[in-house]
């Protein structure tokens, strides 16, 4: 394989004001991912690079980067479907940029807390009564939402989510939905009051591209749909029958 | 409601919060029904209408017939219905195209205003014509 | 004092950044375009896809105008259908048809996205749901078309 030139952003604020592109002719070897480059650059070219990444296969979420303007994991992509080079490596976009290739997630983290991603229970079933047990069917209703590996790449392609700041986001609804649709949870009321405002699942336009760059399909821009679908149904509800439990 | 909601759930919302909750959906439920009637009436009307009539490929009906089809109740009921249908699609979608498209969020409020006010000024008008008409 | 590259001595001292002050970061946030709906091409369709709207109100405001030619009688409904007949209005309308199919198209596509239909317990598969819809758009389209031709006589 011919040697291929990456063209990293660079951000190191105590130098600089604004970030540049620096520039790395990486020898890479045939099915080399683009994480591999980048570690061959920080190994062997120029260790001041920063970036994070961890698992190498996929599951840890860590390494998600934009790569030739498209989110990808890059640890899922190989350098041979990005070229011609210069390969462009850039931090996810919707994120403050701490470091070179590392945003800042902590709005993530709030959002993901605020939607109450785990199992609600009105009474816990102690454990001698045994599980709570699920047929087939009622595990595939949410199976595909908890595919999710918190990656952050659909936000990074969102245009809502970097426009409007305070949209809670693609991950963070599918993860919502991944437990208001669990047939063990009884929490969907308690979501509701973050998913139904503006901010929940309104804001979206449904442009769909948080569903055509997820590594693990787990189709947000669905579990969006789904929802403004069933919040809406609830609202007819509550309008024909008033005094009713939505 | 559950005690659980009651006891930990921000269900005690503040007023804007709730007015949102009871508007949202009202709003995409009228710009999604448009939509999907737009979709599937739309084509096949414009196409007849507006293309294959004056194009000649379908002989032009007669101003009495069409006259009848239009003051028919049947049709007046669905055309009113569609008609209102559109608006409101039109009113939704565009909003959030100016909202986001052009990131306009200072002028949210006037935005809204004019695009449902629009809307609902031309259902007014629309059913107006439709049930006058003839 | 010391400037803040003096303070780390990994940092190369060329150009600092006046406004840096360790461990008070200064994140670097990208400006969005006002226009980041261009030059990327599914933005772009998105943003194509939601000006359909437009052909929506259009053609709403066309059917009523047809509709007060026709209720004001003869003479105004032909004038109507002479206008309609223009070299310049047909290929307007040409292009406003175009753009119906296309809101047509991209409508269907993501309606299984947000329908989603169960036969008892089983889920209708989306791709069931999708080619429904089509069904729906050719039986409503022939339904319309089938109407209007036979009041033409």
């Amino acid at each position: 394989m011919e040697p291929v030139t990456l063209k990293v952003l660079r951000y190191r604020p105590e130098e600089e004001v604004e970030p540049t592109y620096q520039e790395y002719e990486v020898p890479c070897q045939d099915n080399w991912m683009v994480l591999d480059a980048l570690n061959h650059v920080k190994e062997r070219l120029d260790g001041t690079l920063s970036y994070r990444w961890a698992c190498r296969m996929g599951v840890c979420g860590s390494c998600g980067m934009t790569v030739n303007g498209t989110p990808v994991l890059t640890c899922a992509t190989y350098v041979e479907d990005v070229l011609p080079g210069p390969v462009v490596v850039e931090p996810l976009r919707g994120f403050p940029v701490i470091r070179d290739l590392v945003g800042d997630i902590t709005d993530f983290m709030e959002k993901l807390g605020r939607v109450k991603p785990w199992l609600i229970r009105d009474e816990k079933k102690s454990p001698d009564e045994g599980e709570y047990l699920q047929t087939p069917e009622e595990v595939a209703d949410y199976k595909q939402y908890s595919m999710c590996i918190n990656c952050m790449l659909c936000y990074a392609a969102c245009p809502i989510y970097e426009l409007e700041p305070d949209f809670i986001g693609p991950a963070a609804i599918a993860l919502a939905q991944r437990y208001n649709l669990d047939s063990r949870d009884q929490g969907e009321e308690e979501r509701m009051d973050v998913l139904s405002q503006h901010d929940g699942v309104w804001a979206c336009t449904f442009i769909g591209e948080c569903s055509v760059v997820c590594p693990k399909n787990v189709d947000p821009a669905g579990a969006i749909q789904r929802y403004k679908v069933s919040a809406t149904v609830d609202w007819v509800r509550s309008v024909l029958m008033p005094g009713r439990k939505p | 409601m559950s005690p659980v909601a009651k006891g930990a759930g921000g269900r005690q919302g503040t007023e804007p919060e709730r007015v949102t909750r009871s508007r949202e959906p009202l709003l995409w439920s009228l710009f999604s029904a448009g939509g999907m009637a737009s979709a599937l009436v739309l084509p096949a009307l414009a196409g007849v209408l507006w293309v294959a009539v004056p194009a000649g490929w379908v002989a032009a009906p007669e101003h009495g017939a069409m006259l009848a089809v239009a003051a028919h109740p049947l049709t007046r009921a669905a055309v009113s219905l569609l008609l209102i249908l559109f608006f409101f699609h039109w009113a939704h979608r565009f909003r959030y195209t100016l909202y986001d498209g052009l990131q306009l969020y200072h002028l949210n409020l006037l935005i809204a205003v004019a695009t449902y006010g629009i809307a609902s000024a031309l259902s007014a008008l629309a059913l107006w014509i439709v049930w006058t008409l003839g | 004092m010391k400037g803040a590259s003096e303070w780390d001595r990994h940092a190369p001292s060329s150009a600092p950044n006046p406004r840096h002050t360790r461990y008070h970061p200064r994140w670097h946030r990208e400006r969005i375009p006002i226009f980041w709906w261009v030059g990327h091409r599914r933005y772009t369709l998105f943003i194509l896809r939601e000006l359909t709207a437009v052909l929506v109100l259009y053609s709403g405001l066309l059917l009523l105008a047809q509709l007060v030619a026709i209720g004001r009688g003869p003479e105004s409904y032909q004038a109507f259908q002479g206008w309609l007949a223009e070299p310049w209005v047909l290929a307007l309308h040409t292009f406003v048809l175009l753009g119906l199919i296309f809101h047509t198209v991209t409508w269907l596509n993501l309606a299984p996205k947000a329908l989603v239909l169960r036969v008892g317990k089983i889920r209708v598969p989306p791709r069931a749901v999708l080619v429904g819809h089509y069904l729906a758009w050719i039986a409503v389209s022939a339904l319309v078309a089938g109407a209007l031709v036979w009041v033409a006589g």
